[in-house]
């Protein structure tokens, strides 16, 4: 649907978008997610064509973009402030872009009335855009666009504005709606809550590169870089120096840990980063059989509910290590006290091994 | 108690200046249309006696009549042209980062400073240099370039409180770049474009360099005026005239101030 081929920007000196090439799929909920700085709204406002391109090319359902305005492309976008005209009504604002249709006025009445049925605001149509709250004028900012029937809706940190509560609830109305309507979405956010939530794919951004393409759990179970499993969920890192087979390496707190293809495409000898989810980590009271298991100290425990983040303190590692855990009632756990000695255990698989090392964090 | 005296005597103090500096601006202009209702054909106290014989008498004037036409004309025509420059000119000041963009602001805004009198003879002369015959077409392009600034410096507030997303918005929704301008942008700065309409006509309406130095057979009011104080036996019916043209012209401005919530331009310029 969108096709994104080694597409460049510059302002002046500063590369906001370096070489980015995607290949957005017909029906999918794309989000493109990174830090602010890291080129994904610039991207967006390309595709849109608010921002011409300095190198490479946009194909929006097999036509090429360079020399189409951004009035004439089949795509229509949710601005992060909404932009709603407030010189004009809620009913006015839905069906501005019809008016170059030639759409009989009744008819206009009930593309509207219906939009209006869509989104939840039914009656709302004589009120001033002025008068709405955040969320009711993200849901006419989304009228606005859909009533047009676009191939593909962009959306610009459409949540962003929103409390969390509200914010929750637009984002499953959102995943529900882009399902009914089956158009393309392509969603920037620096959210990767958001992004992991409601996209089928998501493209990690940063310093205008596109550093890894995947579906949530991909980038979740499989990070490519430091980075990306950094900045999606939580991770704890090791340095590590990877032997000379590849089939084993030192891990910094672990000692030294049989892999199973994990490092592959990795030079052998290199210092790489091993790199352990919080919740793949398993706290022991008594050591256990399991001869890798490694010996810590509970440092301290963040209460989240159904779950907790320990805090467990291992050897020659500076940083502690997170572990999260289920408090399932009488779980060992939940009762040890801080400062005690613990074991930690993990399975061999869940361990991560990502090129380049660099401390820990 | 001592403190809060001192600030009430301050207070006081500043209503005092207030209302001597209101005087001191106001009365000479208040003593206008005093003398306008004056039997006497003299301005002195005492009054000799009320009467509205000298508004009856403007009435009759058909030279007055032609000069107020003229100055109605002008003015709209000056209202239309120095406003349709200026809506793309603070546009650009505020939306576009051109090179050098101040100096080109500052350049606009240049008739601000330059006394209007060399204004006056500097187009004067080119107008002869390109022998060009005066009319009021003349005045007109003079009085665009004195009205320019003014209307700038009343839109500028306007656009730059305007949200661009609102224009992108527009044209994401498929309206090219005239129909963004008519349905968006002149709408949400409309109340901006009235105000420099109605403030360039009042300038237009009340000036002098220009309309002296570049009108050809055709008076404006003002020079029509002008040209009526060597008749003593004129004066009362020229303070009638130039009572009624104060009210219209206070109206105006107020009217225009009202609209764009902007007092920080409000200069008379030449004698009206």
């Amino acid at each position: 649907m969108i096709e994104v081929r080694g597409v460049s920007k510059r302002f002046g000196r500063v590369h906001a978008v370096s070489d980015v090439s995607l290949d957005i799929r017909a029906g999918e909920f794309f989000a493109l997610l990174g830090a602010s700085g890291s080129g994904k709204t610039t991207l967006l406002r390309m595709i849109a064509g608010f921002e011409a391109v300095s190198e490479g090319q946009i194909v929006i359902d097999g036509q090429r973009m360079e020399d189409v305005p951004p009035h004439l492309r089949p795509i229509n976008m949710v601005f992060q402030n909404y932009a709603i005209f407030p010189h004009l009504n809620v009913r006015d604002n839905i069906a501005y872009g019809l008016r170059r249709l030639n759409i009989p006025k009744a008819r206009q009445h009930a593309m509207v009335d219906e939009m209006l049925q869509l989104i939840a605001l039914p009656g709302y149509g004589d009120r001033r855009a002025t008068q709405l709250s955040g969320g009711q004028m993200q849901r006419v900012a989304l009228a606005r666009a859909l009533i047009l029937k676009p191939k593909v809706l962009l959306l610009d940190e459409p949540l962003g504005a929103l409390d969390k509560q509200l914010r929750e609830a637009m984002q499953v109305e959102l995943r529900l709606l882009q399902r009914e309507l089956g158009i393309t979405f392509v969603l920037v956010t620096h959210d990767q809550e958001e992004a992991l939530t409601l996209s089928d794919r998501v493209a990690v951004m940063a310093n205008g590169r596109v550093v890894q393409v995947d579906t949530p759990a991909g980038l979740y179970d499989n990070p490519k870089s430091r980075l990306v499993a950094g900045f999606v969920g939580n991770m704890n890192f090791f340095d590590a120096l990877l032997h000379s087979t590849g089939m084993v390496a030192d891990i910094q707190g672990l000692g030294t840990v049989p892999l199973n293809g994990q490092a592959k495409g990795l030079a052998p000898g290199a210092r790489v980063t091993a790199a352990l989810r919080p919740e793949a980590l398993v706290l022991h009271r008594d050591q256990p059989a399991n001869p890798a298991a490694v010996p810590g100290t509970l440092r301290t425990r963040q209460y989240l509910g159904g779950r907790q983040m320990l805090l467990v303190q291992i050897d020659s590692r500076a940083a502690p290590v997170a572990v999260l855990q289920a408090n399932a009632r009488g779980s060992e756990a939940t009762e040890l006290a801080e400062g005690t000695p613990v074991w930690l255990t993990y399975p061999a698989d869940a361990l991560v091994i990502l090129e380049g090392s660099g401390g820990n964090a | 108690m001592a403190a809060m005296s001192d600030t009430n005597g301050a207070a006081k103090g500043l209503v005092v200046y207030a209302l001597v500096f209101a005087a001191f601006l106001y009365l000479p202009v208040l003593l206008i249309p005093l003398f306008s209702l004056n039997t006497g054909i003299y301005v002195k106290f005492p009054l000799e006696g009320l009467t509205l014989d000298w508004y009856r008498e403007l009435s009759e004037r058909a030279p007055l009549k032609a000069a107020l036409v003229n100055s109605l004309q002008v003015g709209v025509g000056v209202a239309l042209v120095a406003t349709a420059l200026a809506v793309p000119a603070a546009k650009a000041i505020t939306r576009y980062r051109l090179p050098g963009i101040r100096y080109v602001a500052s350049f606009m805004m240049l008739p601000f400073l330059v006394p209007s009198l060399i204004f006056g003879v500097a187009l004067l002369g080119l107008v002869n240099r390109l022998d060009i015959t005066l009319s009021l077409t003349t005045v007109a392009i003079g009085q665009v370039v004195i009205c320019l600034p003014y209307a700038i410096s009343t839109l500028l507030p306007r656009f730059e409180a305007f949200d661009r997303s609102l224009e992108e918005a527009s044209a994401d929704l498929g309206e090219n770049a005239w129909w963004t301008f008519w349905r968006v942008t002149v709408p949400t700065i409309g109340p901006g474009i009235l105000a420099s309409l109605l403030m360039s006509f009042t300038i237009s309406f009340d000036e002098f360099y220009m309309a002296f130095f570049l009108s050809g057979t055709d008076a404006t009011l003002p020079i029509y005026i002008w040209t009526q104080l060597r008749f003593p036996q004129d004066f009362p019916s020229l303070l009638a005239l130039a009572t009624l043209i104060l009210l219209f012209s206070f109206a105006m401005v107020l009217i225009s101030l009202r609209i764009s919530g902007l007092g920080a331009v409000l200069g008379k310029r030449g004698p009206a």
